[in-house]
């Protein structure tokens, strides 16, 4: 069977989650892990969610904005409505 | 390199494309979208009819979709009404029943999809054989016209959000600018429950499930020029469902 998107995440996520845990068991003496070993998941999801802010904050600012295409499009709309009028279509609309 | 490129141009002429129109009032888009249509598919000597989906329109959309047929012909305007509004998954269906090409185009009759676009897709099409094209917004040249920071941050972070859940392997999601392979079309159909947006999001991730192969051309997307067009609290709770859905389920 296949498995679906969220079985693969539940998947993936308990090997990590299961990983961690047994690091921190498997030391000897827990008071001298070094913090990031405890705090390893709160690290994870904070540099995850800063990739995340950074990553769509940059694709809004280079989201190219189609100047040209809509100056195109609207020469267009005037060369299409004037060869329609002429070969006989009547507009509800006036421009 | 060159006789390859002849071969399919050769090809190319051999193929019909139905270019799908769902038009619900779009009485003052209908003809400009006709107009470019046929502008830009007989420059590129394509064989093509256009099937008008006119879900009962009050504005008069049928009625210029009349006008239309009687210029251009009935064999390139083909008209399809049905009496009310039904959704755009049925009406792909619809018009897949009565088109004779072996490719079907999608797209939106409210101009923000381009035709200039559609001759670019049947070649990357030929090109590599791909059973699905794909407009998108998010690479290469393509974008947007008439979005503010809002609208881009909202459709950046949805996106995002999409990549990291699903991995689809394809940019652009909610496009609705595609290019299909007619029997792979009605088999993703046959697959999806979503609507609206929705919809064009489950199609293109089940047609990455059913291993069928997708190529992008990098489209620009200029907002409703007539009309309005909404993006409220409904459509993002619609889109939340839809991707939990798709997350469940794929």
């Amino acid at each position: 069977m296949r498995m679906t998107k969220l079985m693969e995440w539940i998947l993936v996520g308990l090997l990590v989650l299961s990983s961690w845990i047994a690091v921190l068991i498997g030391k000897p003496n827990y008071a001298n892990l070094n913090w990031y070993y405890k705090w390893f998941p709160v690290i994870f999801i904070f540099l995850f969610a800063v990739y995340a802010v950074i990553t769509v904050l940059y694709r809004v600012f280079t989201f190219n904005n189609c100047k040209a295409a809509a100056i195109e499009l609207q020469n267009q709309i005037k060369e299409a409505r004037a060869d329609l009028e002429s070969k006989g279509i009547s507009f509800k609309k006036q421009l | 390199m060159n006789s390859s490129i002849k071969d399919i141009s050769k090809q190319i002429k051999y193929n019909k494309y139905s270019i799908l129109l769902p038009t619900y009032n779009e009485v003052e888009n209908l003809p400009i979208i006709i107009w470019l249509i046929i502008k830009y598919m007989d420059e590129s000597n394509l064989q093509y009819e256009i099937i008008v989906i006119d879900d009962g329109s009050p504005d008069g959309t049928f009625a210029m979709a009349i006008q239309l047929q009687n210029l251009y012909g009935k064999d390139k305007i083909v008209l399809r009404p049905r009496t009310k509004k039904m959704g755009l998954g049925t009406a792909y269906i619809h018009g897949i029943k009565y088109s004779t090409g072996s490719f079907i185009v999608i797209m939106d009759a409210d101009l923000s999809h381009h035709p200039k676009f559609i001759p670019r897709m049947i070649k990357k099409q030929k090109l590599y054989d791909y059973d699905i094209v794909t407009g998108t917004r998010y690479c290469g040249k393509g974008g947007v016209y008439g979005w503010d920071f809002r609208r881009k941050l909202i459709s950046r972070g949805a996106n995002f959000i999409t990549q990291i859940m699903l991995r689809p392997g394809v940019t652009d999601l909610t496009g609705s600018f595609r290019l299909y392979k007619k029997n792979v079309l009605e088999e993703l159909i046959k697959s999806s429950v979503s609507k609206g947006y929705v919809f064009q999001m489950e199609i293109i991730v089940r047609a990455r499930q059913l291993y069928y192969t997708i190529g992008e051309v990098p489209i620009s997307f200029v907002d409703r020029v007539y009309g309005e067009s909404k993006l409220g609290s409904s459509e993002i709770i619609q889109f939340i469902k839809g991707l939990l859905y798709l997350f469940a389920t794929i």
